[in-house]
């Protein structure tokens, strides 16, 4: 007998509530259907309300988390629509603050993924390490949060020379925690026993679906906004693409965690080339015509397009976060799986993943489960895995 | 043609199938294209299923003369970004649906069926993404003059 176990509808921190109705028989999936829209803001319809240089601050607005690469899309899609020249240093501030960014959103995820494994550990160590990161954002930008370092031209914010041996400190204890824990992580075999072999998006859908970023690397497709369409100063600096091609969740969980040490590299080099200089060009008027800039987030290609009649307002703004892409393509992911590997595969796409706090099962219009039931779930399979592994807690101590 | 970039997609392959097409290139990165509503979804298989390009998004757009719907698909080998146009009247707001192929199409058909009113024949699932249940079907938020 099909029954439908509800998660949401209400998403408090993703731009995106969604409400999935996982279609299950037993204990397996057999369908999905997703539901969004529920806290839908109307930015499309804001934007051609404000001036060229108030959109900036709306756009930083629809993602908390990748608070920077909306602006740095729309800038960027204005920059093309007027053909403004950046100047190079604003180019590798730009780059260093995005790369910052990046580090920050994969710990977010790692952080939560290893809190829905049952591995409290694990979600300690990452956002233990993700404050110095946000103080440095904090010391860069101004704030932890919607650093509002991008603006038309340019950026709005240089980086000081005096700061530099601090970003450096930071970046060192970075790059040595990641790799400490990105072993621990990658080497433990409850973890690789809970997400290797789930969850599998193939290439093929992974392509039909048109998924971005991380959930598309992990399914084999070498697509990379920062590669294929270079913006800023990804096309000057050194860098590698990772790529897995398992398609299943430990491929896209080892993508981010080594993207992590990526950036890291990345934003030495970026340190390292940047000459003194200007940090932002004249901006006159934007002329009438239309302009496309995308750029790579932390979940995948971020895409803006604008219109503009000469006045100083866009006439259309277009906005496509990558997780519209990424979600979607959970239709093909999810089917098949258990219920308690569905949360993970829901997750894996990097939505914020609160909702699971809403989830209740319905059986006969009666409430069975509640509150944290799909957590618990994802938990106790865990906690059968280390029975047979060992104890994953202590595991993991000795790794540090 | 004079000042097409190396970059250019597979142009005269593209121009021998769709003679008609205007092609329009603003730099080396952004080449819109003008076709005609009939085509797009020939020119959408031209694209992504012959030659790879993905798909993006599409922007749908309410102006003077009728609607516009820019399809964008970006040739990531290339670093090229297609943006395929066509144009749709008002008295007759019908299109082709892409979805019924190409599942990534699915969603921005939803919802530029809903905020626009463009209806999309052909697709499996045509109902409203973003907007309440309860918002009549008649009212299309990103239409002018609603």
């Amino acid at each position: 007998m099909k029954k439908v176990v509800p998660i949401g509808p209400y998403h408090p921190l993703q731009e995106e509530p969604e409400f999935f109705k996982l279609q299950v028989e037993g204990e397996k999936v057999v369908g999905l259907e997703i539901n969004i829209g529920y806290n839908h803001r109307g930015h499309e319809y804001i934007s051609p309300t404000m001036t060229w240089d108030q959109v900036t601050f709306l756009v930083e607005r629809i993602c908390g988390i990748c608070s920077n690469s909306h602006p740095f899309a729309y800038v960027c899609a204005v920059e093309d629509c007027a053909k403004i020249e950046v100047p190079e240093r604003a180019e590798y501030i730009r780059t260093i603050v995005d790369e910052l960014q990046r580090i920050h959103s994969h710990f977010l995820w790692v952080g939560l993924a290893g809190h829905f494994l049952g591995y409290n550990t694990v979600w300690m160590w990452f956002w233990r390490y993700r404050e110095p990161l946000l103080d440095l954002l904090e010391s860069i930008t101004g704030n932890r949060n919607h650093y509002a370092m991008m603006k038309i031209g340019g950026v709005r914010r240089d980086i000081k020379d005096e700061d530099i041996p601090a970003i450096e400190k930071t970046l060192n204890l970075l790059e040595e925690k990641t790799a400490l824990f990105t072993r621990a992580v990658l080497d433990d075999p409850v973890i690789r026993a809970r997400l290797e072999n789930v969850g599998f998006l193939r290439t093929e859908d992974a392509i039909a679906y048109g998924v971005l970023g991380p959930t598309a690397r992990g399914s084999g497709v070498a697509i990379d906004v920062r590669k294929d369409h270079p913006n800023a100063a990804y096309g000057w600096i050194p860098w590698d693409m990772i790529v897995f091609d398992e398609c299943d969740l430990f491929a896209k969980a080892k993508v981010r965690l080594l993207e992590c040490l990526e950036s890291v590299k990345m934003i030495r080099e970026c340190l390292k080339r940047m000459k003194p200089g200007e940090i932002c060009a004249e901006v006159h008027e934007i002329p009438p015509g239309e302009g496309i800039g995308h750029i790579e987030a932390p979940r995948g290609e971020v895409f803006h397009y604008i219109r503009s009649d000469g006045s100083n307002m866009p006439v259309r703004h277009k906005v496509r976060a990558p997780s519209y892409m990424n979600v979607a393509s959970n239709v093909a992911a999810v089917k098949g799986c258990t219920i308690a590997d569905a949360v993970l595969v829901l997750a894996s796409v990097d939505p914020c993943y609160c909702c699971t706090e809403r989830v209740m099962v319905v059986e006969d219009h009666k409430k069975i489960g509640d509150g944290n039931y799909l957590i618990q779930l994802s938990q106790k399979r865990t906690e059968t895995l280390a029975k047979r592994f060992g104890d994953p807690e202590s595991r993991l101590r000795t790794f540090i | 043609m004079s000042g097409v970039s190396n970059r250019s997609f597979e142009r005269e392959e593209f121009e021998k199938r769709f003679p008609e097409a205007k092609i329009t290139e603003r730099s080396s990165r952004r080449v819109y294209v003008d076709v005609d509503r009939a085509q797009i979804s020939e020119v959408a298989a031209f694209l992504f299923k012959e030659h790879g390009i993905r798909f993006a998004i599409a922007t749908g757009t309410d102006t003077r003369n009728g609607f516009e719907i820019l399809y964008h698909f970006a040739h990531d080998a290339r670093g090229v970004m297609y943006s395929v146009r066509i144009f749709v009247p008002k008295e007759d707001p019908k299109v082709i649906s892409l979805g019924s192929w190409l599942p990534a199409a699915r969603w921005i058909e939803r919802e530029m069926h809903e905020l626009l009113g463009i209806d999309f024949e052909g697709h499996p699932n045509l109902k409203p993404l973003l907007t309440a249940e309860d918002w009549p079907r008649d009212r299309h938020p990103l239409r002018r003059g609603e």
